[in-house]
């Protein structure tokens, strides 16, 4: 196995280009797992330490582009007003040590469908920038996961920075693990309210071969919302409202049984966290009136 | 965590070497734990040698299967490889080894029987070497089919995992697939039940829990001149070891020179053989150090495993709750190999009814041989699995009759003096109800302690902890209580001995004693105990502790809460052998200048020998001069014998330890997620030699107990192979899982033992497994006859 250390992007894009089977590493929390157990034996190791621009971070006016090396524990300690989904995701990763090296930017290289980022990315819309020698494209979040352990970069390409759109309105993020702390999720689920655009969005984890949007939930929350003229009134969500939301969640599962859990519980689970999470926003959402919140990032930061 | 109710003490007194300081039922600091606490302890995975060469195990991927052929041509051809091992290049005739059956091979010889079977070795210069040079090994298996239950073990035409067993239980089981059964029948249950107004019947089932110990299974084997091996180790006895390891490698005894090398926890896996002779052999063959070192992938096909079972129980009960009798069927599931099978099935059995008064009794338990993966010895073997069945059949029972749960385990609590199923008396303190009396007394932890000031809950404190799946919606709290009862020590007519040696001299100019055990340090504290031993029976300041060799005699294992009895009993009675010769010198030396010499009074107190009433009569740096006094001796427990092996009757058990749990949890009702929030514990230890280590045992075993009750265990499917052998998806608890743990520590002292102790390791971790279903139960209305329960059982989806 070659290790290759880039000490830039363009070198880093260079030695992909000439080397695509070359797997990126940078916490390594991923990677070297499956290097110790030998279940990965890549013929080129590329470490990203070195490209400082993976590690940072900027706070535009509509997103933040986050650096893809940037460690859970700066998004949880930095980012939690603006992303305060993936602030709480981020939370649920592993134990400390794992927070401190782990990053999003991995999540999304490993695709698994039980990384903790997914469903929030999903929740708050994001665009994953990939580039290559060849030029950078936008990959919106969810075109990104195209199956187990699949995503949509070409052997060339790195990912350089995911583009999340700033909070406008509540999110949270809940996960089923079966243990307290430090635990892959059995299923996960995100939730974020956008009242600029008057619409919501969820993103289930761990419950289907991919990451997803519940998409017909959401189109389903989004017109009851409105037609109730609820994101103007603030009343409190119609339970039969929540639980159809909560059905169609279920629904958009496709789970499988394993040693984690079994099919019918996910599609339960999802289900309630759905309810519940919307309970959480929407209460949010009524006690801060425009729904500009840090609500649920800030609890645990 | 402190006690929370005051402790019931009646501690043994003590003459010689109350003045000690660091002695006998104080809490000095462990050697070993600040180098633990700060990473530097140099575990066994730690060694190094010079031109040392790595070993590898090649495993089998099937549960069942021949063996066609073995092709190791194009692993020997691997640059760095120095040796590659089969079956056929065992040295001896003795290929098996085996704690009692020696029914296991060192290497699989035409057939594999379980998933991870060794079937070859390799050594080479570099551990990835090793292994990639055992990836090349072509193994042609053609795969059989497996028996993995009791219905598909003891079927007609079952495959026989060991068609020509010739082993002692051989003769007496049901069928060759069953390892050892062990009936006991006492009185007449079916008349007693005539008399029951209610009756209860369950069946439950206790997953394969794993020790999951932090250490790998690891060691360093180093070739000697003479021929022999040093061999550097972790494990629970290395005599027991050492009787296994020479006859595979056709040397004697004395020519395999074992060391302890530091231990990272046992549980009971470390009580067979994992690495030892494979390194051994790679060393001799090759001439070189070898060193092997099991990644967590393979330490969990390394040792064996907690034995699954399945439990049928039914008790009876008169309208006031006075039990009448107690049918069960004990089925456990061994795996491939026999390891401590008999045994057991023998604490099963022997301890089926609980610690109850029941007169009236059929009872069988039995361990199957399977093509599951070996089950063994883990703490509380046995016992753990009967006392989940027995403790759900108490609550069943309590609810059918109406009756708070605890009073109907009042009612029925053994005593001093009560009979067990095997006729045996329990002739120590045998404070049942007491125990439960103290749990239920303290006070309940807060309710809703996740409520904050501020509004926002913390998650810490609700069931899912920090994965935010909650904040108090569908939590209801639950109540449970427990109590078991776990024999201590070897039983069953096993001469079960410690060896100890101890010397007392002068270094410096300050008396020093030097005790040499074969006793293994697993993290239990046992070299801690054996200094405040020494200090309080030689009246000294300064301890070492040798190294734990095979260069004294055994000191017997470190399981079955045996250590500080035995080991502990043999440095006590070794230290009073030298206080004898000490006293006799001094009389010899000293006796013309003072008369109080002749008295027989007389003691070791702070470097002196003192009379009773104090005064000094010479220092001990006098007495010793520049000879020192040595004493090597073995000390053994009362004798026990075997169970009637038809009725099951017998003088089996040397001693019994008792716990008590209440459990309080929340439940996540709708997600199924439980936060155990307090687990609290009262333990009569007889004599507490150390309150902090025996603190720290009774919350281990409540935390073990507690992964049992809600998440750890392997899951093997079908067709009997591991679906999860990795921390990813073996849970063990986090400290986010983890409850306060109240304390409450008894002393009632047991006449029979030193200084009146009572073995403390494992109770803690049988009552805490069904306090916590219990608790859960009563959270959730649910019946939940299984362990670990998984949230699909409790959200019945």
């Amino acid at each position: 196995m070659e290790f290759l250390r880039p000490a830039s992007w363009e070198e880093a894009l260079a030695a992909k280009a000439e080397h695509p089977s070359a797997v990126p590493i940078a916490g390594g929390t991923d990677v070297m797992v499956e290097i110790n157990f030998d279940h990965r034996r890549p013929t080129h190791l590329m470490d990203l330490n070195r490209v400082h621009e993976l590690h940072e971070w900027e706070i535009g006016d509509e997103t933040v582009r986050l650096g893809a090396s940037v460690p859970y524990s700066k998004i949880i300690d930095e980012l939690a007003h603006e992303l305060p989904g993936l602030a709480l995701a981020s939370h649920t990763v592993g134990s400390p040590q794992i927070r401190n090296r782990g990053s999003v930017g991995g999540n999304l290289g490993a695709a698994s469908p039980a990384g903790d980022s997914h469903p929030a990315l999903l929740a708050a819309g994001a665009e994953v920038e990939a580039e290559s020698v060849r030029g950078t494209r936008f990959i919106p979040v969810e075109d990104f996961y195209t199956g187990v352990k699949r995503n949509a970069l070409a052997e060339d390409e790195l990912i350089k920075r995911v583009h999340i759109k700033k909070a406008d309105g509540p999110q949270q993020f809940s996960k089923v693990g079966t243990r307290n702390a430090m635990v892959i999720a059995v299923c996960a689920f995100g939730i974020a309210l956008h009242p600029e655009t008057r619409t919501v969005r969820a993103g289930i984890g761990s419950a289907a071969p991919t990451p997803l949007r519940a998409r017909t939930a959401e189109d389903f929350l989004g017109a009851a919302l409105e037609e109730g003229g609820l994101w103007d009134s603030g009343r409190t969500i119609p339970p039969s409202v929540a639980r159809e939301f909560a059905e169609l969640c279920s629904g958009a599962c496709n789970p499988i049984d394993d040693v984690r859990g079994s099919a019918a519980y996910r599609r339960r689970a999802v289900g309630v966290m759905a309810r519940r999470t919307l309970g959480w926003v929407w209460e949010s959402y009524r006690a801060t009136g425009n729904g500009r919140t840090t609500e649920g990032g800030a609890q645990c930061a | 965590m402190a006690p929370t109710t005051g402790p019931g003490r009646t501690p043994t007194q003590l003459d010689q070497g109350a003045d000690t300081k660091g002695g006998v039922g104080e809490s000095p600091l462990r050697p070993d734990g600040t180098l633990k606490v700060t990473g530097e302890f140099a575990y066994s995975s730690d060694m190094w040698h010079e031109d040392m060469l790595w070993g590898c195990t090649l495993r089998s991927p099937h549960a069942h299967a021949e063996i066609v052929s073995v092709d190791i041509s194009e692993a020997l051809e691997q640059p760095g490889v120095h040796a590659v091992l089969t079956y056929d290049d065992l040295p001896t005739e003795m290929k098996n080894y085996g704690l009692e059956i020696k029914d296991t091979p060192v290497l699989a010889h035409g057939r594999v029987r379980h998933h991870g079977e060794p079937v070859a070795l390799v050594a080479a210069d570099h551990p990835e070497t090793a292994r990639r040079a055992a990836a090349k090994i072509k193994v042609d298996y053609r795969e059989l089919p497996v028996v993995h239950d009791e219905e598909s073990a003891l079927a007609k035409d079952a495959p026989l995992l060991h068609p020509d067993r010739d082993d002692d239980h051989a003769r007496h089981v049901p069928h060759p697939n069953v390892v050892h059964r062990q009936p006991i029948v006492r009185g007449d249950a079916g008349a007693a039940a005539r008399r029951a107004d209610v009756i209860v019947t369950g069946e439950y089932e206790v997953g394969m829990q794993d020790q999951a110990f932090l250490g790998p299974e690891s060691g360093l084997a180093v070739p000697a001149e003479d021929g022999g091996v040093d061999l550097y180790i972790a494990t629970q006895w290395l005599h027991s070891d050492l009787r296994q390891i020479a006859p595979v490698l056709g040397l004697p005894e004395e020519k395999v020179r074992m060391t302890l090398s530091g231990v990272g926890g046992a549980f009971g896996g470390r009580e067979d053989l994992s690495m030892q002779i494979h390194a051994c052999l790679l060393a001799l063959v090759t001439g070189k150090p070898v060193k092997i070192v099991y990644n967590r992938f393979e330490s969990f096909f390394g040792h064996v495993h907690r034995h699954p079972a399945k439990l049928w129980y039914e008790h009876g009960a008169t309208r006031d709750g006075k039990i009448t009798h107690m049918k069960c069927r004990i089925v456990l599931d061994g795996g491939a190999y026999a390891s401590a099978s008999p045994a057991v099935v023998g604490n099963a059995a022997s301890l089926s009814v609980g610690p109850y008064v029941v007169d009236d009794v059929e009872i069988e338990a039995l361990a199957l041989y399977t093509n599951n993966p070996p089950c063994g010895a883990m703490r509380g073997f046995g016992a753990v699995q009967a006392c989940f069945a027995y403790e759900a059949q108490m609550d069943k029972l309590a609810a059918e009759l109406g009756m708070d749960p605890v009073e109907l385990r009042r009612r029925n609590a053994m005593s001093q003096g009560t009979l067990l199923p095997t006729g045996q008396a329990v002739d120590s303190p045998a404070p049942v109800a007491e125990l439960l009396r103290r749990v239920k007394a303290m006070p309940l932890p807060l309710e809703a302690q996740w409520e904050t000031v501020g509004g926002e809950p913390d998650v810490r404190a609700l069931p899912g902890g920090l994965s935010n799946t909650t904040h108090g919606e569908g939590v209801v709290r639950g109540v449970g209580y427990a109590v078991g009862i776990k024999n201590v020590g070897f039983s069953e007519g096993f001469d079960d001995y410690s060896t100890a040696r101890v010397r007392l001299e002068v270094v410096g100019g300050e008396p020093v004693a030097m005790v040499h055990t074969a006793m293994a340090e697993v993290g239990q504290g046992g070299i801690t105990v054996h200094a405040q031993i020494a200090r309080t029976e030689l009246g000294v300041a300064q301890v070492t502790i040798h190294p734990a060799d095979t260069q004294v005699g055994s000191a017997g294992s470190t399981s079955a809460s045996r250590q500080t009895y035995v080991t502990g009993g043999a440095v006590q009675h070794v230290c009073r052998l030298v206080r004898e010769q000490v006293l006799e010198r001094g009389r010899e030396r000293f006796g013309t200048y003072h008369p109080a010499w002749a008295s027989a009074e007389l003691l070791l107190e702070g470097g002196k020998v003192v009379t009773d009433g104090g005064e000094v009569l010479a220092s001990l740096v006098d007495v010793l001069g520049d000879e020192p006094v040595e004493a090597e001796d073995e000390w053994r427990h009362r004798p026990t014998e075997a169970f009637d092996l038809k009725t099951g009757q017998g003088f089996g058990h040397v001693q019994y330890s008792f716990a008590a749990h209440r459990a309080v949890v929340e439940v996540d009702t709708e997600l199924g997620l439980v936060k155990v929030v307090e687990l609290a514990c009262a333990q009569d230890v007889g004599k507490a030699m150390n309150p902090q280590a025996v603190e720290g045992q009774i919350q281990g075993g409540t935390v073990q107990g507690l992964g049992l009750a809600v998440m750890e265990e392997i899951v093997v499917d079908a067709r009997a192979k591991v679906r999860n052998p990795s921390f990813t998806d073996y849970l063990i608890p986090t400290i986010l899982d983890t409850p306060t743990i109240p304390v409450d520590v008894l002393e009632l002292a047991d006449e029979h033992a030193p200084y009146g102790l009572r073995g403390a390791g494992e109770a803690p971790t049988l009552s805490s497994t069904p306090a916590v279903l219990a608790a859960v139960r009563a959270a959730t209305g649910r019946a939940l006859p299984r362990v670990p329960v998984r949230p699909e059982h409790i959200v019945e989806v």
